[in-house]
């Protein structure tokens, strides 16, 4: 019945508040809320497996296109993107906020696409590195400047990196290569390619790159 | 598998209802501490009460008499603003050198505040801690790698740290933090937000269940356009401190009028050196009155084999913030 689980804004699915005893308690106290989800995993597992038809909807927009998707509610924002929507351009390094492998821009802000529920991304812009080049596929700048800087060796932080390194750019903390250094720390390299990856963004930065 | 629940309210009120309801949920705002922590096994919540479509708590002014910070400002947005920095570098500066951009853009401002110890034992489920399971021990006290543990404040159950940066700055600036809930609103100095281990090392905050911090208040004074935040790491960026100070100075044309010291990195809470701030007072501030403020404000330090360095180290890091500031506060003289 795909028709009933469409979201609508504001309004709580009846289905997931006949399901629970927690989300029929967020009801009978009236709340008004973007997403209300609560469901009893345990007995959806028991039926084989948590049924698709229990989870909660969100809409993201991502890279320009609108996606609906149903996310089981702990999933993180980059596993919504690698798992459900298929997108595995975004990396996951640490899984704890500490290496930026899985940077994204959120509403245009580079956050740790690890640390951020599915569920709070609801209605939100995501742009992921799949996202950058244009439509005929013309690479962005700074992936440009990145192959033409060897900005990077086993490329597995890149696409972090690029996500980060334009928001730098964006955010106007380009200025000196110090300052393009300390805004980069959330990102870690391994390889340490990091005076290549600074080059690049002066690079762009500068407007010396052909995109 | 767990039950859990996601509510997301677009109300103070109806945030404040879902909290106190009787379900064991916690609040979610940036999510930076929390799901980390869901992730390692160290909370796990029955539900959360995400806050962050309460738009209403995203404000921040800076008036003339008063700064007063919304809880869901990004640590980012405040911590970029021009103004602020101009008013009160150290406030800014506590807040650029904490976490990544990435984290500083998801974080927000009340949840940094209340931002958990980085203790690796607290962390890793594995080893005893009385502060995630009262009773279980410690596993720093026994015998555990302590060099990132506090030297202040600790106690025979805990030596967790606290690991914030921007709290210095606001114990230093006597901060106060207003408190919402379903009974209505309080008001606690800042001072008092974080208590001491104790016995009791699982109870972190005076918060009570059910309550939501909406907003941060600094009264302006006038060390804070002589302030300044120093950070002392392992490496020059995004890494947490070993030892830091949040200080300020105003003078009256050489003696200090005005003097505010507060250290992070080595204590449990957030900490105010009130003993080195009444060394400097009414007095000259030079090169030797300020370090001889560093070494009191960390002489009843109580450390452990890992974490002796920090004695001397947070004296130097005291002593240099001072330096920076009384250059600051006489720029402004």
């Amino acid at each position: 019945m795909p028709d009933d689980r469409e979201p609508q804004p504001g309004v709580s699915r009846r289905r997931f508040l006949t399901r629970s005893a927690l989300a029929t308690g967020a009801g009978a106290i009236g709340l008004k809320t973007h997403i209300v989800y609560a469901d009893d995993i345990a007995t959806a597992t028991d039926k084989g497996g948590v049924a698709a038809d229990a989870l909660p909807r969100i809409r993201l927009t991502v890279n320009g296109h609108q996606r609906t998707l149903a996310v089981e509610p702990r999933t993180t924002l980059v596993e919504a993107l690698r798992d459900t929507l298929g997108m595995t351009g975004t990396k996951i390094g640490c899984n704890h906020g500490q290496c930026g492998a899985c940077t994204v821009l959120l509403d245009g802000r580079s956050v740790n696409s690890c640390l951020v529920l599915a569920l709070s991304a609801d209605g939100g812009e995501v742009t992921t590195i799949e996202g950058l080049a244009d439509p005929v596929g013309n690479l962005h700048p700074m992936q440009v400047a990145f192959s033409e800087h060897d900005a990077f060796q086993c490329g597995y932080c890149t696409p972090g990196q690029i996500l980060s390194a334009i928001a730098c750019i964006d955010e106007g903390h380009a200025g000196s290569a110090a300052e393009i250094r300390e805004y980069m720390s959330g990102n870690l390299c391994r390889c340490a390619a990091y005076p290549n990856i600074v080059t690049a963004i002066e690079a762009v930065r500068d407007g010396i790159v052909e995109g | 598998m767990n039950n859990f629940s996601y509510l997301r309210p677009a109300t103070l009120d109806d945030a404040l209802r879902a909290l106190g309801d009787g379900e064991r949920r916690d609040v979610l705002a940036g999510g930076t501490t929390m799901v980390d922590l869901m992730k390692l096994g160290v909370v796990d919540p029955e539900g959360l009460v995400d806050i962050t479509g309460i738009a209403s708590l995203e404000d921040y002014e800076l008036g003339d008499e008063r700064l007063r910070f919304g809880a869901l400002a990004r640590m980012s947005d405040v911590g970029d603003d021009d103004t602020l920095a101009a008013r009160c570098p150290a406030l800014t500066e506590s807040l650029w050198k904490a976490a990544s951009v990435q984290l500083r853009h998801a974080a927000r401002l009340g949840g940094n505040i209340l931002q958990r110890t980085r203790c690796p034992y607290f962390r890793d489920p594995l080893y005893a801690c009385n502060k995630r399971e009262p009773g279980s021990g410690c596993a720093a006290l026994d015998g555990g790698t302590t060099d990132l543990h506090a030297i202040l404040g600790g106690s025979d159950s805990c030596v967790a740290m606290y690991p914030g940066d921007w709290a210095q700055a606001l114990i230093a600036f006597d901060a106060v933090v207003e408190i919402a809930s379903a009974a209505g609103t309080r008001r606690i100095d800042f001072a008092d937000l974080h208590v001491l281990p104790g016995d009791t090392p699982q109870i972190e905050t005076a918060l009570e269940a059910g309550e939501i911090v909406t907003a941060i208040e600094v009264t302006v004074s006038a060390a804070m356009k002589g302030s300044h935040y120093l950070k002392a790491r392992d490496r020059e960026s995004y890494a947490f401190a070993n030892a830091s100070a949040a200080v300020g100075v105003a003078l009256d044309g050489d003696t200090v009028s005005e003097v505010r010291i507060a250290l992070g990195g080595v204590a449990s809470v957030p900490w105010r050196a009130r003993a080195a701030e009444d060394f400097l007072m009414d007095g000259p501030l030079d090169e030797t009155r300020a370090r001889e403020a560093g070494r009191i404000a960390l002489s009843d330090a109580n450390p452990l084999e890992g974490s002796a360095y920090k004695i001397e180290l947070g004296a130097s890091v005291v002593a240099g913030a001072l330096m920076t500031a009384l250059e600051r506060a006489q720029q402004e003289g």
